[in-house]
């Protein structure tokens, strides 16, 4: 649901038009603008944001593990367009049970290295990334740590 | 040849090429060389897979992580104020423009208003962040290019720099000065006088590194025209800071979304358009001077008042009210044992740090804890963009190209 007040937003009004089912909810909190994207649409909206509203920037993309809620993963992405000094978040929701969402590294190819962070991080998977291996840890580790049921402390065994 | 027998060196040779058929062929061969982790100019550990057609680079494969500590996991099990430790750790060169960025999300999300004495008092401590980390880099990238005399000269500014932080926090480089709320302490005594003693005299040791620099012909030779990147491609790889800025784009978040009142100041955003490495020495030379003006507005305006945000719950009381006063010391009791709830919601905060766009993503649940933080390291963004940046330019250009980014691999592997 998209309340009044979004539609205000330019942006908001542009893409209820461009990919209605797409735009699944938001919020504006704290002068920040965040909007919730099917998980499947993420690639068309990112273009059409890229395309349209100048957001030249792909300032990060990360994760939210809201372990044990289902859906369980949050990917986040930051935009940004010093054209139009803007910043946005979009979110997507993805289920604990193999989450997958597709790579939009064919809209900004920085995505490249974020995207692999959180697939090492998180073991979310980008479909179409074009290197999607770990990064950050070991090629051997075992498990993601920034997932909340992966232990602080404590020996591997 | 014999290629073989040097560790690290491979030779290959296409299947089916001229070359694998008849070795007296001249040949085109490809060589896959190795550099880093632990090569110098690389300042930490950043692995480089080069692949060389003779002294022209084909393609290069960055390797990070190297560094990785887990700082974004250990957020989530200390409470907030015990996270601003953590932070100074990211980028050991800027702990201060850390600092200030994880301070700045959280107070965003506790909705906290910073007195304009602390705000100044982190607008000049910023800055003079920003004068050391330039003058590591400046330092660094000089020796690695060759002129070793530089580096001297820039460490005894920074020897300065780390002293005043010494002064403040009693800590050399892993201040954590700033804290949710405002500052860790009152200003020392003296403080004034020491900052404007090195402020006076700052600007014209600028002028000595450019003389030793600017106008030198191996310096110009070995920068001009190399580690050249086009602008659509660095915005579209993830390069921020001076990168950008040599590029020509007039980009600074200090001035497009100001933060801790940098509004107030006067500077410029220097930029070039040569987009090569010279530009963006010259960037970061004029980033100096102009955060030198940033420093001496702060001493001559500095405002009257408390070092800290008038919230009890957030901030600890002072020594002599803990002791008289009952509320004052439930207080204390209450922020030393569980820390402060911080109301649930999420902000992306972003601050221009030495190096570019230095960002926090906070998420809270209401508790005391973060339930998330997300660290945008611009160092990892810039890193991103070096086989773009190198492909085609010779080997011996490699070092000045990446040594004009100045990543810390700490900001990159976190």
């Amino acid at each position: 649901m998209i309340a009044d007040e979004l539609k205000s937003f330019p942006v908001v009004a542009a893409l209820l038009e461009a990919a209605p089912e797409a735009l699944t909810g938001g919020k504006f909190d704290r002068d920040e603008l965040t909007l919730e994207i099917a998980a499947q649409r993420i690639v068309e909206v990112c273009a059409h944001l890229k395309d349209e509203w100048k957001f030249a920037r792909l300032s990060t993309v990360t994760a939210v593990d809201w372990y044990p809620e289902e859906p369980r993963f949050e990917v986040v992405y930051h935009l940004h367009s010093p054209e139009r000094n803007e910043r946005l978040r979009l979110k997507c929701r993805l289920p604990g049970e193999n989450p997958v969402i597709d790579s939009v590294t064919v809209v900004w190819r920085s995505a490249n290295w974020y995207e692999r962070e959180t697939f090492d991080l998180f073991g979310i998977r980008f479909c179409n990334h074009p290197d999607l291996r770990r990064i950050m840890l070991p090629e051997d580790w075992e498990g993601h740590p920034l997932r909340k049921d992966h232990p602080v402390t404590g020996d591997r065994v | 040849m014999g290629d073989e027998d040097i560790p690290g060196v491979t030779v290959v040779v296409p299947e089916g090429s001229a070359e694998a058929e008849d070795t007296e062929a001249p040949r085109p061969r490809r060589m896959t060389l190795n550099m880093g982790p632990q090569h110098p100019s690389t300042h930490g550990v950043l692995r480089l897979l080069l692949e060389l057609d003779g002294e022209t680079i084909v393609s290069a494969q960055p390797d990070i992580g190297y560094l990785h500590t887990g700082i974004e996991k250990e957020f989530e099990v200390k409470n907030y104020q015990q996270g601003v430790t953590l932070t100074d750790r990211i980028d050991y060169l800027a702990p201060l423009s850390n600092n200030l960025c994880y301070c700045l999300a959280a107070e965003k999300l506790l909705g906290l208003e910073i007195p304009p004495m602390a705000q100044w008092q982190r607008v000049m401590l910023t800055e003079l962040t920003r004068l050391n980390s330039h003058l590591v880099w400046l330092g660094t990238h000089a020796i690695d290019i060759g002129a070793m005399s530089v580096f001297l000269y820039c460490f005894r500014e920074r020897e300065d720099i780390l002293r005043i932080f010494e002064m403040y926090s009693g800590q050399r480089m892993m201040t954590s000065y700033f804290r949710i709320g405002g500052l860790a302490l009152e200003p020392p005594r003296g403080w004034h006088k020491r900052i404007k003693d090195f402020i006076d005299v700052f600007p014209s040791r600028v002028d000595e590194y450019e003389e030793l620099l600017t106008n030198n012909r191996i310096w110009i030779g070995r920068t001009k025209g190399v580690g050249f990147i086009s602008l659509e491609h660095m915005l579209d790889w993830g390069v921020t800071g001076p990168m950008l800025r040599a590029a020509g784009l007039k980009w600074d978040t200090r001035k497009a979304q100001p933060y801790s009142s940098y509004d107030k100041f006067d500077f410029e955003i220097p930029t070039r358009t040569d987009n090569d490495v010279y530009a963006r020495y010259l960037v970061r030379i004029e980033e100096m001077r102009q955060s030198s003006r940033i420093i001496k507005q702060a001493l001559e305006g500095m405002p009257e008042g408390r070092w800290t945000a008038d919230a009890p719950h957030v901030v600890l009381p002072d020594r002599e009210k803990m002791k008289t006063q009952m509320e004052a010391l439930i207080y204390h009791f209450k922020i030393v044992t569980e820390g402060f709830r911080v109301p649930a919601g999420e902000v992306y905060q972003v601050i221009e740090s030495p190096r570019g766009e230095l960002g926090y993503y906070m998420v809270s649940d209401g508790t005391a804890k973060p339930y998330r933080v997300h660290v945008r390291g611009p160092s990892f963004g810039n890193l991103q963009a070096i086989p773009e940046m190198v492909k085609g330019t010779l080997i011996a250009d490699v070092i000045a190209s990446i040594g004009s980014m100045d990543f810390v691999l700490g900001d990159s592997d976190r």
